[in-house]
């Protein structure tokens, strides 16, 4: 190893849409976030135990968190304090509010490029969006290689790193080199519990804060502003459909299903 | 994300008890800790925030963890390869997670790895495992043989093993034998010193062992040749490592599966005396199972807590006759009776808890604490076998089934009657609360506390309780002592009674949450103790003369 690894784990704050309970959604159709807990994103919590067991592996090893949001998602990187990690950075700023996965990205990988870590892991997506698009967008944003759907980094030596990633249809083992982004399966190892002598030297822990000034860029890809994304609307969809349907993957089989799409008009 | 520790509300209450501020202080002595460990509390209130938030850790673990596993772990049990054990795969899991959270060690000093909390906490940590899985909360529980060595072993023995705990070596004591069961005086296990070596060598047969194949062992063991009671044991330490140890075999029990209960064989098993030579059962192994019989009090109190959470949500779910059966009289009585002895054996227990944390400062706690661990075992224990028992009986037929936890908790309750010397012999130990008459001058102390208007009505019952109580004592103040401890657990448990209801009205000023059990329970424990106390006075000598010693070698 030429320089001291590091490793970057991008973590997020959502909404606990898995305990949605009746008062979830407000009249208008948003997200009533008052009624549902902030949590730790769960595929996050697995690729910080990724990041961990390399440290284990690599004591020399410094594992941080990243995060933006409003401030109290400095609590995402304190949570990554109480089981292991070594610091972290809360990307906070007005200017920051109302992004897409686009305007998320942007400053993620421009914060990715002071903190130079060599590894930069993620979960695959978060419950609130459930886009998987961040992870891979920070990847060719920073013009690095990605490997998604990790679910487990099965070993690292020099600057090749072994991942076994989870398909649908079973596993692959890959070599990739370094640096490298990350996204880790929900079927990866669950993350460790918060370690009782961490927690308590860290619950006062100064959780250090970057705006814009700090992270620096270009402010018009930040935010609202630099977000392409609109949303046009939000409906309650009942699942109706009882059985899943397969088709082979030839031009033939995909037109009939274009076709039949347009037809019953879940497309256009 | 369930929680053990923040769904219960009864559990942070303890941490607001006045006592606390005390507690704290004598635990951390002037807070220099915070010097020398990054994990150190800068003052009471920051150290009461550092109980709570370990507590949540434990809870998180246990609700999430622990509580899914027990079924698993009580199925699989622990298996035997060549005289080790393996643990379940679920047991193993808790065990390794609890460790991964830094959480072994908890009442032990920072310099050795722990956490340095007081007992309040520790119990509490005991509390939540053990409504999680009471058999696991066996492997967690023994971590407590640690103070045995702080105690009392060389600075030597303390540094070579204290480290370990907080790193996941886990602990048992080793006691009892084939001969020796209660009657731990007849303990046969030979020590015999190897001048050479300059070391103790272990030889003999340990039976019902919990945890038997730990990594560190306290063994009670005969170092005084020619000798046949008590004086001439001592009390030695055993690692695993050394060789010399092993299982024979696992037993195969009722209840508390997941532990694992063993028969071990020491040969020429290398040891470490501790402390002195001839202490090891009058003074070691008293205040080792002092410290177990608190720990049983807790996984009573955590087992209730689990009957009575089954029962609830059963009660609540199950429709007969077109609706719930929590609102069927027969059966929501059950379940107020539930949460009240689970509610005043709760109280009993961090009543217990203080005055052993307070007692290493003043006598008073220390006597308090030396009458007070017997009756919570005894109370706590009987408790939680009355509260598997109604929550099996709300339950019916599906309760006899094994698909609903209460079978098991209603299995791995029975052990707790049983281990750590029985209900009989906790009556024998605090029975001397009653005739000192320390049980009525504290009952008298809790009496004089000021109680608002609303309920004047229960203090004058319990007024009257406390009366009967001591005409009671006092008829038989001359009986002849086979009399006397005859009436020996009716005593203790009015005594017991009358103590439970005071600590609920107590808990009932704090926080009106606990005000219906405190009436329930008052209105209940008046009666327990009528029935008790009209027994002693109509009582007659010749009641037993209908079981008798049998003659071995008679011809019937």
């Amino acid at each position: 190893m030429h320089q001291k690894l590091k490793i970057v784990v991008l973590a997020k704050q959502v909404p606990d849409t898995r305990n949605v309970g009746k008062n979830a959604m407000k009249e208008d159709g948003t997200v009533n976030r008052a009624a549902l807990p902030a949590i730790f994103n769960p595929e996050d919590m697995n690729a910080l135990e990724q990041a961990l067991r390399i440290k284990e592996q690599h004591p020399d090893a410094t594992v941080e968190l990243l995060t933006m949001g409003p401030e109290r998602a400095a609590e995402i990187i304190r949570e990554g304090l109480f089981r292991g990690a070594d610091g972290g950075v809360l990307l906070t700023d007005k200017k920051f509010a109302g992004a897409d996965t686009l305007a998320t990205s942007y400053p993620l990988a421009q914060a990715i490029k002071q903190m130079k870590p060599n590894i930069v892991i993620a979960g695959r997506q978060a419950i609130d969006g459930d886009t998987a698009q961040v992870g891979p967008q920070v990847a060719e944003k920073l013009n690095w290689p990605q490997v998604t759907y990790a679910e487990e980094i099965v070993g690292l030596a020099g600057d090749k790193i072994t991942i076994k990633r989870r398909l649908e249809h079973g596993v692959e083992l890959v070599c990739a080199p370094l640096p490298l982004v990350i996204t880790v399966h929900g079927s990866a190892a669950p993350c460790r519990p918060r370690h009782a002598k961490r927690l308590l030297a860290n619950k006062r822990a100064h959780i250090t804060q970057w705006g814009v000034a700090q992270v620096g860029g270009d402010e018009s890809q930040y935010g609202l502003s630099g977000s392409p994304t609109r949303v046009k609307k939000i409906e309650n969809i009942v699942f109706q459909a009882k059985e899943a349907k397969r088709i082979n993957a030839s031009e033939a089989e995909i037109n009939e299903l274009m076709r039949e799409l347009i037809t019953n008009h879940t497309l256009g | 994300m369930a929680n053990f520790y923040t769904d219960n509300g009864d559990l942070a209450y303890q941490f607001r008890h006045p006592l606390m501020q005390k507690i704290v202080q004598l635990k951390e002595q002037g807070f220099t800790d915070k010097e020398k460990f990054d994990y150190a509390p800068h003052d009471v209130e920051d150290a009461l925030d550092s109980y709570e938030k370990v507590m949540e850790i434990i809870g998180d673990i246990c609700a999430n963890t622990i509580a899914p596993n027990a079924e698993e772990a009580d199925h699989e049990g622990p298996t035997l390869h060549d005289g080790r054990v393996a643990y379940a795969r679920a047991t193993a899991e808790n065990h390794r997670l609890l460790t991964q959270a830094g959480l072994y060690g908890i009442s032990l000093p920072r310099q050795y790895g722990g956490l340095n909390f007081s007992m309040v906490a520790a119990v509490m940590a005991s509390e939540i495992v053990s409504r999680a899985d009471a058999g696991f909360s066996n492997i967690w529980g023994l971590q407590d043989c640690a103070e045995t060595i702080r105690e009392y072993a060389s600075e030597e023995v303390k540094d070579e093993f204290l480290p370990r705990i907080n790193k996941g070596d886990t602990c048992s004591m080793d006691l009892t034998e084939p001969d020796a069961g209660s009657d731990l005086q007849a303990v046969m296990l030979k020590a015999t010193y190897d001048e050479a070596r300059g070391l103790w060598l272990l030889n003999g047969v340990k039976r019902f062992i919990t945890n038997g194949d730990a990594q560190i062992k306290l063994v009670l063991a005969r170092s005084e040749e020619g000798t046949t009671d008590g004086r001439g044991l001592s009390y030695f330490v055993h690692d695993r490592a050394w060789g010399g140890v092993r299982v024979r075999r696992i037993e195969n029990k009722l209840g508390i599966r997941s532990s694992p209960t063993c028969e071990l064989t020491f040969t020429n098993a290398p040891a470490k005396l501790i402390g002195e030579r001839r202490l090891g059962l009058i003074k070691y192994t008293m205040s080792l199972m002092n410290g177990a019989r608190l720990g049983v009090g807790a996984q009573s109190v955590g087992l209730s807590e689990a009957a009575y959470r089954e029962a609830l949500k059963y009660a609540n779910e199950r429709i007969q006759f077109g609706k719930p059966i929590i609102q069927f009289p027969a059966v929501y009585e059950m379940l107020a009776t539930i949460k009240a002895k689970l509610q005043a054996s709760r109280a009993l227990l961090y009543e217990t808890a203080r005055f052993v944390d307070l007692s290493k400062e003043q006598k008073q706690y220390h006597r308090l604490a030396d009458c007070y661990t017997p009756l919570l075992k005894l109370m706590a224990g009987e408790y939680a076998n009355q509260n598997a028992y109604d929550s099996l009986q709300i339950h019916g037929g599906s309760g006899f089934m094994k698909e609903y936890p209460i079978e098991r908790i209603y299995r791995d309750a029975r052990i707790a009657t049983i281990y750590e010397g029985t209900s009989q012999l906790q009556v024998i130990a605090a029975i001397k609360g009653v005739t000192t008459g320390l049980f009525l001058s504290q009952i008298k102390a809790y009496e004089a506390r000021p109680v608002p208007a609303e309920h004047e009505h229960l203090k004058e019952i319990l007024h009257q309780m406390s009366n009967e109580y001591e005409q009671t004592v006092n008829l038989l103040q001359n009986a002849p002592s086979e009399q006397l401890d005859l009436h020996a657990r009716r005593l203790v448990e009015m005594a017991g009674h009358l103590i439970m209801s005071h600590l609920l009205l107590y808990d009932a000023q704090q926080d009106k949450s606990f005000a219906l059990s405190a009436e329930y329970f008052t209105f209940r424990a008046q009666s327990w103790n009528r029935e008790h106390a009209c027994f002693i006075h109509h009582f007659k000598p010749n009641y037993y003369q209908n079981v008798s010693l049998q003659n071995q070698t008679s011809s019937d």
